[in-house]
Formats: structure tokens, sequence, C-alpha cells
């Protein structure tokens, strides 16, 4: 066995000679260094390939005392593992006619393990004059999977404000998703003119349940509670929700 | 439920495999079964290729017509001379997966050779210095994951050690039909968008029933600070796949004959993109008699466990005049390959169910203590070293045990084949120690779905230098919950057991959640060479490197 196991290792050591006999130079046909742009084209494989995804998280009919009314969350990005850009609106309806809404630009660049820093811009649009803002704020994923957005806004005249948001996915099924949420506003300054008060001036907290047709197309149902900034008298209203959760 | 199977795998069209046109069915029969080709000239032509697995009409990537490739048959010895042509409208190549051979024949666009164009023919040529069973696969894009696929049995100057009856290739893969670049987007966009067996509120209830509240509220709260999930066994799962035996998705029912009494060697070829496929014959033990093409001391198990990239020799040996299912279903029981060896046409045999979809568990941590203990070891323990925000986690303990089967085989009632059962025949090629070592950790990011080697993707890294003839100790660390089936070209991988003894010899090295591993190298091939993790996403977002073997 051992005289066999011996004739076995030589034949297999023999084999390996042709490799070793070879010069130890490079041989002369060695692809040259080429640049990663060049590597990737001809791999066809690119791991700094900029990737693409527009979320309308909310879509939804709100409905209370005060009528229904047409309410929406979105979000999209662009870009790589490390950066990305990232445009952000909501809107929802307010006490005067016109619906309000927040739009945001950001870049966003990886900070940590879980956290990204996103720097840019917000306009506000709707319910008064437009107000733009600096912005600069983190977004990431906290223990216990709760998806955090927490930003500093600065603005003209000395304002500053801050939008704090968590969410978390419960599921009661594979399809069947219970999702939890609270967003609020804070404002140094109050702004008669688009009726938002210094402080804490607006919150709302959700629960929406949806149903994943496909991960891509959910519609869903819930309630949300909202307070809102009125002339001098805060206004807490319960609302029913209903829309579809849809993203590509 | 009706809902529910339509996002469960798809068992494919019944003798489906190929073309919707009648016209061609014995065409496609051929294909299924497999063409043969054998010598030393070979020509293979790269093109677009018709097909239907699931009822879905789609186009796939195919040598000669066929998916899988054809089988080709060498004999150690011969100098091989390969033309392939590629008939598709993008640059392809193809790999000699774990073949010896120089580097500019080593099929790797960017390292070995500039890629085949369009309309092109590059001229592979090259001594067969090994015997064995061994597969060949595209490296360029994901064309890999669209079929082009095949494998490869090199006959041995000296008599085989092993004589069967019949012998037969058995290449496992994965279908979908979707674009692979959609699936690699859309893990980008939701990294556990294809895994439909998370855990619910319902399943948090039932371990409070059967375990009590407190271990249950443990279990999870752990899992949540940690922002992982038990649950992420797969990337891509059956919910997108169609699992494929030899070309066949389970109802085309792939069938290989038999005579009772005989000896079959089954040449278990994992040819797939993402899964690895748990495999037995019910009815069978099998006898694992080679592993990546190098043959090991016999030995008889019930199940083994299949990388993406791995070779495993099987030997058979029905009595009866039975037929046996070839079941080989993947890791997280979202679908299976299935086959029949049969005595004659037409038989088949039962079915297995799909065995209950596992969790990770803490040994997949490198935690295999309790949970109590757990968590005051975890306060006391060092802050652990980071690779950066592409790495989710850093196992502070990793374990070394090679003979751990892995999640969902542990204490199954079946046994598993372990690395710690393969021993190559011979020992290792090089006696030598290593002069030095290189420890490289598997890293990745779930959520982010982010793969790398020491937090550094491709793009990021420098090559892995080695001199021409040094013999180097490789460490890996496995800092994901995933498992890594980790492939070096060019030269041998001598995996070494715990004890720093040969184990086996390797092409494609799976390295479990938390493991730490070792093997040795010898630089006996200069030039340029892949060395990455051959889960075909994990690989494309970045778990690669150069090798660069120089004087």
């Amino acid at each position: 066995m051992n005289a066999a196991r011996f004739a076995m290792t030589g034949a297999i050591l023999a084999l390996m000679l042709p490799l070793s006999c070879r010069s130890a130079a490079p041989p002369a046909d060695a692809m040259p260094d080429m640049s990663e742009q060049a590597m990737s084209t001809v791999m066809g494989m690119d791991d700094r390939a900029a990737i693409g995804k527009v979320m309308l998280d909310q879509l939804e009919l709100e409905g209370g005392s005060g009528g229904t009314a047409l309410a929406w969350d979105g979000q999209a990005w662009y870009g790589t593992d490390y950066d990305k850009v990232w445009v952000k609106t909501e809107g929802s309806p307010n006490a005067a006619d016109r619906d309000a809404s927040s739009n945001e630009l950001l870049w966003d660049h990886v900070l940590t393990r879980w956290w990204d820093l996103q720097t840019g811009a917000r306009y506000d649009l709707g319910d008064g004059p437009a107000r733009g803002w600096a912005a600069v704020g983190v977004q990431g994923l906290a223990p216990y999977w709760f998806d955090v957005e927490a930003t500093l806004y600065l603005g003209e005249a000395g304002r500053a404000a801050a939008r704090f948001k968590v969410e978390h996915d419960l599921l009661i099924t594979q399809r069947l998703i219970v999702q939890p949420e609270i967003e609020t506003n804070l404002y140094s300054k109050s702004d008669a003119a688009r009726e938002v008060s210094s402080g804490l001036s607006d919150m709302q907290l959700g629960l929406r349940v949806r149903y994943e047709i496909r991960r891509e197309l959910a519609p869903y149902a819930g309630v949300a509670w909202r307070r809102t900034p009125g002339a001098g008298q805060d206004t807490h209203s319960l609302l029913w929700v209903a829309g579809f959760h849809v993203w590509f | 439920m009706s809902v529910l199977s339509r996002r469960a795998f798809v068992q494919g069209v019944a003798g489906s495999a190929l073309l919707a046109g009648g016209t061609r069915w014995s065409s496609a029969r051929a294909a299924i079964s497999g063409a043969v080709l054998s010598g030393t000239d070979f020509e293979l032509t790269i093109g677009a290729l018709p097909v239907n697995y699931t009822g879905r009409p789609r186009i796939a990537t195919a040598v000669n017509g066929q998916v899988p490739a054809p089988l080709l048959r060498w004999r150690e010895g011969d100098t091989v001379t390969l033309r392939v042509t590629n008939r598709l409208p993008v640059p392809s190549s193809i790999h000699w997966h774990g073949i010896l051979l120089p580097a500019s024949m080593d099929g790797v666009p960017g390292l070995s050779f500039p890629g085949i164009s369009p309309g092109e023919t590059f001229v592979y040529r090259f001594p067969v210095l090994q015997s064995g069973t061994y597969w060949y696969h595209a490296h360029s894009g994901f064309q890999d994951q669209t079929g082009l696929y095949g494998p490869i049995v090199i006959e041995p100057r000296a008599p085989a050690r092993q004589r069967t009856e019949r012998d037969y290739t058995i290449l496992l893969s994965d279908w979908s039909d979707s674009d692979p670049e959609h699936l690699y987007a859309t893990l980008k966009r939701q990294s556990d968008y294809y895994n439909h067996g998370q855990r619910t509120v319902a399943d948090f209830l039932g371990e409070v029933r059967s375990k009590g509240w407190s271990t249950a509220a443990s279990d999870w709260s752990m899992w949540g600070r940690m922002r992982m999930d038990p649950s992420d066994l797969v990337d891509v799962s059956g919910a997108a796949y169609s699992y494929l035996m030899n070309g066949a998705p389970p109802a085309g029912n792939w069938t290989a004959q038999f005579s009772p009494g005989e000896s079959v060697r089954l040449r278990f070829i994992n040819g797939s993109a993402m899964s690895f496929f748990d495999t037995r014959i019910p009815g069978l033990d099998l006898t694992v008699v080679a592993a990546d093409g190098q043959d090991i001391e016999p030995v008889t198990v019930e199940e083994f466990r299949l990388a993406p990239g791995e070779v495993l020799d099987v030997i058979v040996r029905p009595r009866s005049g039975d037929a046996y299912t070839i079941f080989a279903q993947s890791m997280d029981r979202s679908g299976f390959a299935r086959g029949t060896l049969s005595p004659r046409a037409g038989l088949s045999a039962q079915v297995p169910a799909l065995d209950a979809r596992p969790l990770l568990a803490m040994t997949d941590m490198g935690m295999g203590m309790n949970m109590t203990g757990m968590n005051m070891t975890m306060a006391n323990m060092p802050r652990p070293a980071s690779y950066g925000p592409g790495a989710d986690m850093v196992v502070d303990m990793p374990r070394t045990d090679l003979d751990d089967p892995g999640v969902g085989l542990r204490q199954n009632g079946r046994r598993i084949l372990t690395y710690a059962d393969l021993h190559t025949t011979g020992g290792a090629l090089d006696p030598r120690d290593a002069s030095r070592e290189i420890e490289l950790h598997l890293t990745g990011h779930m959520e982010r779905f982010m793969w790398s080697f020491n937090g550094e993707k491709f793009s990021q890294s420098a090559p892995l230098q080695l001199t021409y003839g040094e013999r180097v100790r490789f460490v890996l660390i496995n800092d994901t919950m995933m498992t890594h089936p980790i492939h070096l070209h060019g030269q041998w991988s001598e995996v070494m057991a715990q004890d720093g003894r040969f184990q086996v010899r390797k092409h494609t090295v799976v390295v479990q959640p938390a493991q730490r591993l070792s093997y040795l190298v010898t630089a006996g091939a200069p030039g340029r060479w892949a060395y990455h993790c051959h889960l075909t996403y994990h690989m494309a977002a970045g778990m690669f490197r150069e090798v660069r073997v120089q004087a």
C-alpha cells in the first residue's frame, strides 16, 4: 500500500513537472495591465456599476372629518454602493386649499456599516411662500430593523428645522406586512405664512397593513393620527388611509 | 394557495427543456441526454438558443446548440486543441474549471486573454496534465447563469482506481426566466427579495410556545440587534429559479439506465450560479471516490452538499430492478433538481418531499455556546476589527471544524459527507510546509448586497502577489452568514485538517459561515489568475481578486 502510494505521488509529481520546468518569467502573452474601466468592460463584470430604484412608499387617499385628499411619500436613488443621488418627495393635504410638498435632492454617501450621510437641499412648495433649505442628515438601519431618517435643515432668515422618521416592517405572513411609522417636524421659528409653529410643529403616527401581490406592488390600508398646527390652536385628526406601495 | 404556488418554484414543462417547435424534438432530446465530444481537437461554437423550461420561451447561451454544453472527453497526457467561435452579439469566453494550464489558456477576459469578440474564434491549446471530472463555463458577464456550462471527463493514463460498468455526468444548474442583470440589480435594490421564508409573527409565537418566552425573545432580540436574518440562506431562491439536472427541469426527469447489480459512476458537477444542492438517492448508499477530480479514499454516505463549482464522483450499486430518484434539493428548500436511475426506460420512483426550511444557528455566527453564555461573552469581548461599511459583521471566534455538514443538514438522521471525510489519495502534491501566510476575510453586507475580501471589492483591491515556486498558506475566515465556494484558478488548493495535516486537494473550497479554514497553494504556474467566490452575483459584486504569480 505504501509502495503504491509512493508510486502514485511520484506519478503526480512527474505530471506537475512540465509546469515547474516552464520559464519562471511571466509568459510573453500575459495580458498587460489595463484600467479598471477597460477591465470591467472585457469581463462584463463591474462592481462599481450604478443602479437605480424608484419607490412610492405611500401613494394614498386619506380621509377623515375634513374630507378625502391625495397624499404621497416617494423616494428615488441612483448610484453605486458608496455614492448615490437621492430624491425625496412627500406631500399631504393641509389646512389651506393647496397641497404642500417637501422635495429634497441629496447626495448619499456611505458613512458606516449601517448609516449613510445625506447632504443637499430641500424645497417646500405650496401652502404659502416657497422655502428653501440646506439639508444634512443620516439615513440607515437601526438595531431591530428600524429604518431611520434624521435630517437637519438650515433656511433663510436664520430658520432651522429638523425631521425625524422611523418605520418598521412586521411580517404577519410572507406577504402580509404591518408597517408602523412615525414622522415629526420641528422648527426653530414660527412661519405664519406657512402655518408652521415653532417647536414640535407636526407629528404623524401611521399604521399600514400591506399585501405584497409581488414585492414591487402592494395595496395597503391603515390609519394615521396627525397633529398639525392651526391658527393659534393645534388640530388633531384621525384618518383612514388606503393606497399602493410601489417600487421598481 | 394559488398565489403561493405562483411564487413557488417552477418544476418545469415535462420533457420541455428545449425549443417550442415539435420539429426539433429529436435535437432537443439529444441536447438533454448530452452529446459527447472526444479526442484532441474540438470545435465549439457559442451561440444563442431558444429554450423553454417553464412554459415561457427564453433565450439561453449554448455551446454547439446545447444546454448544458457537450461533454468533453480528454485523455491525460494528450495535448488538446479547442477552437471556440463566438456567435453571440457580445464578447464571450470559456474557462476550464480546475484544469492546470498556462495562464493565457485559462479563459478569463482581462487576465488570461482579451476575451472572444463576436464572430471571432479563439484557439485554446494546452497539455492535459491531470485526470478526473471537471467542467467548463463562461467567464464573461452572466453567461454562466444563462447556460454556458458543460462537463469535462479526463481519462487517466493509468487504469482508473475505480472501475464501473456505467458512467454518467450529472450537471446541476439553476435557470431563471429573468435576465441575470435584472436578478443582480434586484438584489442591490432589495437584498431579501427572493427570500420567502422569513420569520413571521406566527413563527415567533410558535417559538414562544415551544421554547418559552425568554428564550424566544432573546433569540429574536439577538438577531434584531445584529440586523441579521437567520433565514438568509441563499440570495436567489426557487422563487426565481428552476433547478436543472443535465438541462432537464424536475418534470423533465432526466434518466440514466442501469442493469441490477452493476456499479454506476455518477459524476456530479454543480454548474449553477447561486445554488447549493443537498443531494441523495433514497435507497442507495453513495460511495464518494473523487472530489474536484482528485481521487479520495472511498467513503460511503447517504447525502452530500455540493456548492457551485464543486465536483464529486460517486459510485452506486443498485441491486434491485427498481427505479431510484436522484434528488438534489436547494439549500433553502425552495426547490429541487431531480432525475431517475432506472433499469428500464419510462420508470420513475417516488420523489421525496422537500425538507423543512432551516434557520441559521449559533454555530453559523461562531457562537457555539448557549445564549446566556453568549451575552456575557459578547460583553467581555474586545471591539472587533472592522472591514469598513462593506462588511456588516465580523466573527470574533471563528470555528475550525471540518466535520460540520452545514446548516440544514445537521442531525437530519442521514449520514452526510463533510470535508473531514475527504482524504485525497497519495497526500499533498508538494510536501513542503508554507513559507508564509495570506489571511483573507470573506466579507459582505447583506442589506447593501456588497461582497468582498477584507472589505475590499475587486475594483478597490490590489493583486495578491505570489512568487513562482513558493508554497503559501491561505487562511480564509468567513465573516458572513453565507456559505462561499472560493475558487483559485491555475493551481490546487490543498486543504489542511484542524491538526495541520493534509486533508483534501480541491479547486473550489467551501467556507461555511463563521468558519476559519486554511489551505496550501504552490505557486506552480506563472501569470495572472482569477480568485473568487463561485456564487456568480457575489463575484460580480466584488468578491474577486487577482492572484499574480511572478518570478
